[in-house]
């Protein structure tokens, strides 16, 4: 795990002491709201429906106890008594008052945390593999790359009011966990023939109301370069990127207006002139980051065994736990997604439970996914049986990774001051009824999205099952989409036809699963059967 | 009119700043303003003649103006880069980072708010248009 030296630490200790300022500035009417709105976006406060939400930045989605630990503290004493995990690998926590904000963005600081350029048009924090350093098909641990980028994304001056948010994912597999693609900048750790590692960039992509898949601008920047390469990126879309209408000031507009061929072009001539500017960090730097990412000791584990005889258990680890690079251990997942709960939540009990479990049983790392769940990376086959214990008592024992109950919900018209409609009931509804009437297994891996607006919070575009919530003469109304994906065979989901109202969605999923049993062939997931067969079948289905 | 703050010894432009398209007509003018939507890099052959260039900022939220302030830093301008219109306080060490040497804003600014934006930040991550040293060549220093 990274760590801060003086130097980290003393750049968000001044963040906290700028925002105490500009909070006192704001209270006092020196600065008005206008003023006051995009400086505390900054700091990952937003006017949400009922209160102030805040964003708490988790770097690449890796915490250590003592900062879960911190996180459950500030939901009890700031908020109440919860959080909810985010998409983008984040915590937020819905019920925060202004004047308390500069205190919490404190007791962040002790922990190394911050919630730094977590909201407003500057570059967000930076996403990555939620397997990052276990997964047995990486090729180099991402994350060196995703601080690196961190830093230098940190209050850079001329990238501080952009056209719009920016986002960035970083992995270093084939497989893609993070969806890579659909990042403003996705960046690839890839080996060039002659075994050099280097840095694919994909720039463009993005879902909101107009959804993109990002192109490759350019297969290999050597990792000497790579500060540069995404310096070049970003000042070619400050430059040009749109500011005459919000919804299309995404970079992904830009990359398609301009063509991915022109773009990269002015790309690399604005990289050819910076590289002799100095921006670039010393591959040292890189190297000294690396250092805190080396794998933790493990244990020769090549003889743990797995005791299945509790079936409740089996199911479990069949389910929840995905192999390890090494011998003897897994990567096992907390779902956050109890059946009639709301995705992503988690009490500050259990936040303080997995803090526990990860310092007994995951050498002291949690990863939080961006479908909302909490990985712990490195753990013993033979301890798993104790940890799923308490996973149970606790209510964190749900065995359904990537299954329908793993439903990526954003907070929708529950919180969200633009939503159109509420999410969590139907994530909800839908859960119970899968739950209820036992399909959920047959089904096998579906990933079901819902967003309550077209900001696609909740990534519907990217859902094997997609839902999206509109607003048709006042009364909530749910679209629904078929064959996304984020992962490397990366699709946009199409819609099927006429939306439906809140009971009829649930039925329309059900109708579309049942599709998918009826025509299935070995082995095929929904996506792949979706795939074969086309649309034609599901519409005939919920429309004929 | 608020009052200007000037961060250079040399003796201000006593003329009045033209637009782009004037400036590359008329060969006389030593002082240059760019809106947002100017390509900065138009005025690199014409570096040598000029002594002031304003960049402005008709809204704060709108950043082409630092990447115009950069451009012309990293060409090797260095007179006056001076910051006008909807500047604000809490943007002023961004702007100062990216080559910004003087600031006109349409509201004056708190002479305290001033100093303390400038002293807040002890270190610096980036590598930018001014002299400051970036945390990752102190760690390798
Ligand atoms: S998708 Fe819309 S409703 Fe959901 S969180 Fe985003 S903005 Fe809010």
């Amino acid at each position: 795990m990274y760590k801060y030296d003086q130097y980290d630490q003393a750049m968000v200790d001044t963040r906290v002491e700028e925002f105490r300022d500009q909070t006192r500035r704001r209270l006092e009417g020196k600065l008005t709201e206008a003023q006051f709105t995009p400086l505390r976006l900054k700091n990952g406060l937003y006017l949400q429906l009922h209160a102030y939400m805040l964003r708490v930045a988790i770097p690449y989605g890796t915490l250590d106890s003592r900062q879960m630990h911190a996180l459950a503290d500030i939901a009890d004493t700031y908020d109440r008594g919860y959080g909810h995990f985010t998409t983008r690998q984040n915590i937020q926590y819905n019920w925060i008052k202004l004047e308390e904000a500069p205190d919490l963005l404190a007791d962040l600081a002790k922990v190394e945390m911050h919630a730094i350029q977590t909201s407003g048009n500057c570059i967000r924090n930076i996403s990555s593999d939620h397997f990052a350093g276990a997964a047995a098909d990486e090729l180099v641990d991402p994350r060196p790359y995703a601080e690196l980028l961190r830093q230098w994304s940190s209050f850079h001056p001329e990238f501080n009011a952009l056209p719009r948010k920016f986002k960035i994912a970083v992995i270093a597999s084939e497989t893609d966990r993070a969806a890579m693609r659909l990042h403003d900048i996705g960046i690839n750790i890839v080996k060039n023939e002659a075994g050099e590692l280097g840095a694919a960039f994909y720039v463009g992509g993005g879902m909101g109301r107009t959804p993109m898949i990002a192109p490759c601008i350019n297969p290999f920047v050597p990792l000497d370069q790579l500060v540069t390469y995404a310096e070049a990126c970003l000042r070619v879309y400050n430059r040009y990127g749109r500011r005459d209408n919000k919804y299309k000031a995404r970079i992904k507009i830009l990359v398609h207006e301009l063509g991915a061929e022109e773009y990269t072009r002015q790309v690399e001539e604005e990289f050819a002139h910076l590289l002799g500017q100095g921006v670039e960090p010393p591959l040292a730097e890189l190297e000294r980051i690396r250092t805190y990412f080396e794998d933790p000791a493990f244990q020769d584990a090549s003889n743990d065994t797995i005791d299945r005889s509790d079936p409740d258990f089996a199911l479990w680890v069949d389910r929840n736990t995905v192999p390890h690079k090494r011998e003897g251990y897994v990567s096992a997942v907390i779902s956050l997604k109890p059946v009639g709960g709301i995705p992503g939540d988690a009490t500050a009990r259990q936040m303080h439970v997995m803090a526990e479990l990860a310092k007994s049983y995951s050498f002291d790392e949690l990863r939080v996914m961006h479908t909302q769940n909490i990985v712990l990376p490195h753990v013993r086959k033979a301890t798993l049986y104790t940890l799923w214990q308490t996973l149970e008592a606790e209510g964190l024992g749900s065995p359904n990774l990537d299954m329908i109950e793993d439903i990526i919900a954003c907070p929708g018209l529950d919180y969200c001051s633009l939503a159109n409609a509420r999410s969590i009931p139907v994530a909800q509804k839908i859960a119970e009824r899968f739950a209820s009437t036992g399909k959920t297994d047959a089904l096998g891996q579906l990933k079901l999205k819902i967003s309550g607006c077209i900001n696609a919070c909740g990534h519907h575009h990217a859902g094997h099952i997609g839902i999206l919530g509109v607003d048709r003469k006042g009364v909530e109304n749910y679209q629904l989409l078929l064959g996304g994906s984020e992962a490397e065979d990366v699709s946009l989901a199409k819609i099927t036809g006429p939306g439906f109202d809140e009971n009829g969605i649930v039925d329309a999923v059900e109708t579309v699963t049942d599709v998918y049993t009826r025509e299935r062939q070995d082995g095929e997931r929904f996506l792949d059967t979706y795939r074969r067969i086309g649309m034609d079948p599901f519409k005939e289905a919920l429309y004929g | 009119m608020a009052e200007t703050l000037r961060y250079r010894d040399d003796e201000p432009v006593d003329h009045p700043a033209v637009t782009v398209d004037s400036f590359l007509d008329q060969s006389n003018a030593t002082a240059v303003r760019i809106e947002p939507g100017d390509d900065a890099r138009d005025l690199i052959p014409h570096l040598e003649r000029l002594a002031l260039v304003e960049v402005n900022f008709p809204a704060f939220g709108d950043g082409r103006g630092y990447s115009s302030a950069r451009v012309l830093r990293e060409a090797g301008y260095e007179g006056e880069l001076r910051a006008v219109g909807d500047v604000l306080v809490d943007y002023l060490a961004y702007m100062r980072r990216c080559g910004f040497d003087a600031f006109e804003p349409d509201q004056q600014f708190d002479r305290d708010d001033v100093e303390a934006a400038f002293e807040r930040w002890p270190e610096v991550y980036q590598a930018a248009a001014d002299e400051r040293t970036p945390i990752w060549a102190k760690r390798h220093a």
